[in-house]
């Protein structure tokens, strides 16, 4: 890949950049994942690995946090966009180089980033850590070139109308952008005190309602339709969705503070907005169940239908937590324990993730002609990844109730560390299902792209038997 | 250049006027309220000792305590030498930066900025001599920062060294180790309005964070909430066992050992010998020792000297 850094555009083949991101994409998912389950080891067994600085979980947590949401979530993203583009365009990617590049600038910002996190560099604020030099290269070398590629490629698309995908596309990269900027103010122009900690949580928030959020369910929208053969149930629906995301996934940013003194009126704000994100969820849900009418067999049948699918169900209880998660009646139980640690992977590791994989799983046997390696591996890494999720979903989700009872019969906390240390071994135990899963994933697409059965011009992957 | 997007248009401008209207609302609209909150005199005293940053700053930019003031109690007039009340004053040494309220007036609130530029004069604090201020306040109960350089005559030396050692709090490098080190993933520093009240003490207030960067609220509590935690717990000697080793005093704890804070040598100079203490430590847990071995007495200048004044500063 780093030789096409230096060719002209035309000599590139087309894809290689998605090729690129998509290989990077499932490095860091096993980086990411190996750091979590290191890090969940050392909440079960505070004595395994010990007395090193850079070892100690206060030096890891945000690296995992941060590989798994730049590197492969983010990665994955830039993936789709690299090939989902210009297939709806009915084009080529505007630029092969710049993807190229962008690929590259990515991953050693990413690293670099990561780096000085590790090393202790950090601005002290949740899902912002990354030092301000960092925030501007993101924005200025990951997220600008990215976008750029995406919305040129829209604008030289040949088809009349965008496809709903590409909609959502060209605006989370903008918003993406802004999002970047805005909510690093407080670093760049040093703002302090409850503006400082409102902006953190309008960031976070942010990345993950107007970036993450948005670019799992584009992606569905193409793969649904694309290996079902089905047309999209609703284009209505889908607008509804992209409306209702920008204008109510953008506002309750507040709801993660609900017990810090903010203004009262900026907390029941958030807490009814909360409520009206259940408006893109139920319509994105609801409008990829309908387009599988007809084609429920490939649900069982199709690995890439059955990643989307099972990531489109996971939606569900995501959101009705979120929903119910963020009212006061609440919030105030369960604020600040396991179960928004649960919740968050029920989002990011549960929800989003199994989208992208189908996304990567899809793209990459399109874009190199090869059929899967293994469908064998394939289906031991879904289970692998949905026994290991639910493992620990449902361990991190009682361990917050406990907390939650804990802290509201005030009962001394050594008993809260005690009673939840159970959980910490299962939550260990899950998370390394995970990783393992995905070591397997990325043999199984090494082998993909050197040995994989060669798909035929114009047929889709699926349309071929698997051979092993 | 086959730029279509004519009919997108209405599309476009509808997005910005929705994602423009979500800003108004959720950034434009609360900055006005959250600007015009009044620093309280505990704002005023925390961004006073923990500086003007204690994340990732070019002053600091490895986290490792630079340029940060202290906090100290004094007894003699640091100018005079005469014994007066004992009195907290903070200590800017030259170079080190100058918190939020010093730089922006305006932020301390219209009472407080005004008693602070006329009463307080810091406006005359200079960032090249250094300077120590006193959170001071007048009859009417209203607080507000005084630049003692410039009022009193106390410089930043003589203020040390009418101080000593001992009544030296490093807690502004203690905050940037807390950062540094990522307590905050386990900690909180925010007890909850609703329930937290008997345990972990008062919620802070609106006015209590002005100056402070970063907040460091913590979202994920996974031990005590440590906002007021010098006032359940003020022994040294329980800090020194705990960090070293928290297993030391209280089994159960899934908190890092911080050893490694202590640095190369103790107190008195001596290298410590951590591969020996694990060794014997591992002897102890395993039954074959009686007692745990001695914990090490820090440096004066080691890191956990400043994490464990900021812990004792959290009252
Ligand atoms: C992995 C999570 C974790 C990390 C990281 C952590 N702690 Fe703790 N800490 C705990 C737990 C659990 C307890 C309660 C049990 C105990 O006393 O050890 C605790 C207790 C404490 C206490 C005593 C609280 C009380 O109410 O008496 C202090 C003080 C403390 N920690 C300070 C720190 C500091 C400072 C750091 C960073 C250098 C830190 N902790 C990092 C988990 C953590
Ligand atoms: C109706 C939809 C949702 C609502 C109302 C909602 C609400 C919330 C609330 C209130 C919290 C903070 C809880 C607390 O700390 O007290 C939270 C945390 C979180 N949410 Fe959601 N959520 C929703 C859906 C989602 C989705 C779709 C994602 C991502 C794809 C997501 C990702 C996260 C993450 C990662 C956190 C953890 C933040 C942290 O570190 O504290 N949520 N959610
Ligand atoms: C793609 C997959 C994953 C994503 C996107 C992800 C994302 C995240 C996020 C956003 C947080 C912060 C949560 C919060 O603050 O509420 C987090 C924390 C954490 N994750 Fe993951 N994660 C993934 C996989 C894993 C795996 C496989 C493990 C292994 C056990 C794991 C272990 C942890 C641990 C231990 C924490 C710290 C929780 C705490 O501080 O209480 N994660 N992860």
């Amino acid at each position: 890949m780093l030789k096409y850094l230096l060719a002209k555009n035309e000599d590139i083949p087309a894809g290689s950049s998605a090729i690129y991101f998509g290989f990077s994409a499932i490095i860091w998912f096993v980086l990411g994942t190996g750091l979590g389950a290191f890090n969940a080891s050392k909440l079960a067994f505070p004595d395994f690995v010990t007395g090193l600085e850079f070892v100690s979980f206060g030096h890891m947590r945000q690296v995992h946090v941060h590989a798994v949401i730049f590197g492969w979530i983010s990665m994955a993203f830039a993936m789709a966009m690299m090939y989902i583009t210009p297939a709806l365009g009915n084009t080529k990617l505007w630029s092969e180089k710049l993807g190229i590049w962008n690929a590259f600038l990515w991953n050693v910002g990413l690293s670099l980033g990561l780096t000085v996190l590790w090393m202790g560099m950090t601005s002290g604020r949740e899902y912002s850590d990354f030092p301000w030099f960092i925030d501007l290269y993101i924005a200025g070398f990951m997220a600008l070139p990215l976008g750029i590629n995406v919305w040129m490629t829209i604008i030289n698309r040949r088809t009349q109308g965008i496809y709903t995908t590409n909609w959502f596309f060209a605006a989370a990269t903008f918003m993406l952008i802004i999002v970047f900027i805005v909510g690093n103010l407080p670093e760049f122009f040093h703002l302090t005190g409850l503006t400082e900690a409102y902006l953190t949580w309008w960031f976070a928030h942010n990345v993950l309602g107007l970036w993450i959020t948005p670019v799992a369910a584009a992606i569905a929208y193409y793969t649904i339709p694309k290996v079902t053969g089905n047309p999209l149930y609703s284009h209505r629906i889908g607008h509804l969705h992209f409306w209702s995301v920008v204008v109510f996934y953008s506002t309750p940013a507040a709801h993660h503070l609900m017990s810090a003194p903010l203004p009262e009126w900026l907390k029941s704000f958030a807490s009814v907005e909360g409520v009206l994100i259940l408006v893109p969820a139920i319509a994105f849900v609801s409008n990829i169940l309908l387009t599988m009418q007809g084609k429920w067999n490939m649900f069982v049948e199709n690995l890439e239908v059955r990643f989307t699918v099972t990531g489109c169900l996971m939606a569900i209880p995501l959101n009705m937590q979120g929903g119910f998660q963020q009212t006061r009646a609440i919030n105030w139980y369960i604020h600040g324990t396991g179960w928004i640690v649960a919740h968050a992977h029920l989002a990011l590791l549960g929800f989003s993730t199994f989208l992208e994989a189908a996304a990567v799983y899809l793209g990459l046997q399109t874009i190199m002609k090869r059929k899967l390696y293994s469908l064998t591996l394939g289906n031991v890494h879904f289970w692998m990844l949905l026994i290991g999720f639910t493992t620990y979903w449902v361990s991190m989700t009682i361990a917050g109730l406990i907390q939650g009872a804990g802290k509201i019969y005030e009962v001394p906390y050594i008993d809260v560390v005690i009673a939840e240390h159970p959980y910490m071994i299962a939550r260990w135990i899950g998370g390394s299902m995970v990783f393992v899963g995905n070591c397997l994933w990325l043999y199984n697409m090494w082998m993909t792209a050197r040995l994989g059965t060669l798909i035929p011009a114009g047929r889709m992957p699926h349309e071929l038997a698997y051979e092993r | 250049m086959n730029v279509n997007f004519r009919e997108y248009k209405m599309g476009s401008r509808f997005f910005a006027l929705a994602l423009g209207g979500s800003m108004t609302i959720t950034l434009l609209l609360p900055s006005f309220d959250i600007a015009s909150v009044s620093a309280t005199d505990i704002a005023m005293d925390k961004q006073l000792w923990a500086g003007h940053e204690t994340g990732f700053s070019l002053d600091d930019p490895l986290l490792l305590g630079w340029h940060k003031p202290v906090k100290a109690l004094i007894k003699t007039d640091p100018k005079t030498g005469q014994a007066m009340e004992p009195t907290s004053v903070y200590v800017y040494e030259k170079g080190a930066p100058f918190p939020g309220g010093i730089l922006h007036p305006d932020n301390l609130g219209v009472v407080s900025k005004k008693l602070s530029l006329e009463v307080g004069r810091i406006a005359e604090a200079s960032n090249k001599d250094g300077a120590v201020f006193l959170v001071s306040s007048n009859d009417q109960k209203q607080y507000f920062i005084e630049n003692a350089t410039a009022t009193r005559g106390w410089t930043p030396e003589d203020t040390l060294k009418a101080a000593g050692d001992e009544n030296v709090s490093h807690a502004g490098a203690g905050k940037t180790y807390f950062v540094r080190e990522g307590c905050w993933w386990c900690h909180t520093l925010l007890p909850e309005q609703t329930q937290d009240w008997q345990v972990f003490g008062a919620p802070p207030m609106l006015g209590d964070f002005n100056g402070e960067s970063p907040t460091a609220f913590g979202s994920d509590r996974k031990a005590p909430d440590l906002l007021h935690v010098g006032s359940r717990n003020a022994s040294r000697e329980w800090m020194m066992l705990h960090f070293f080793n928290p297993r030391l005093v209280q089994p159960h704890s899934i908190m890092p050992r911080f050893d490694y804070m202590w640095g190369p040598v103790d107190a008195k100079g001596v290298k410590i010998d951590y591969a020996k203490w694990r060794a014997e430590y591992n002897e102890y847990t395993e039954g074959k020792r009686v007692t745990p071995p001695e914990v090490p007495m820090y440096a004066s200048n080691s890191e956990i000297r400043s994490l464990i004044d900021f812990v004792l500063t959290m009252k």
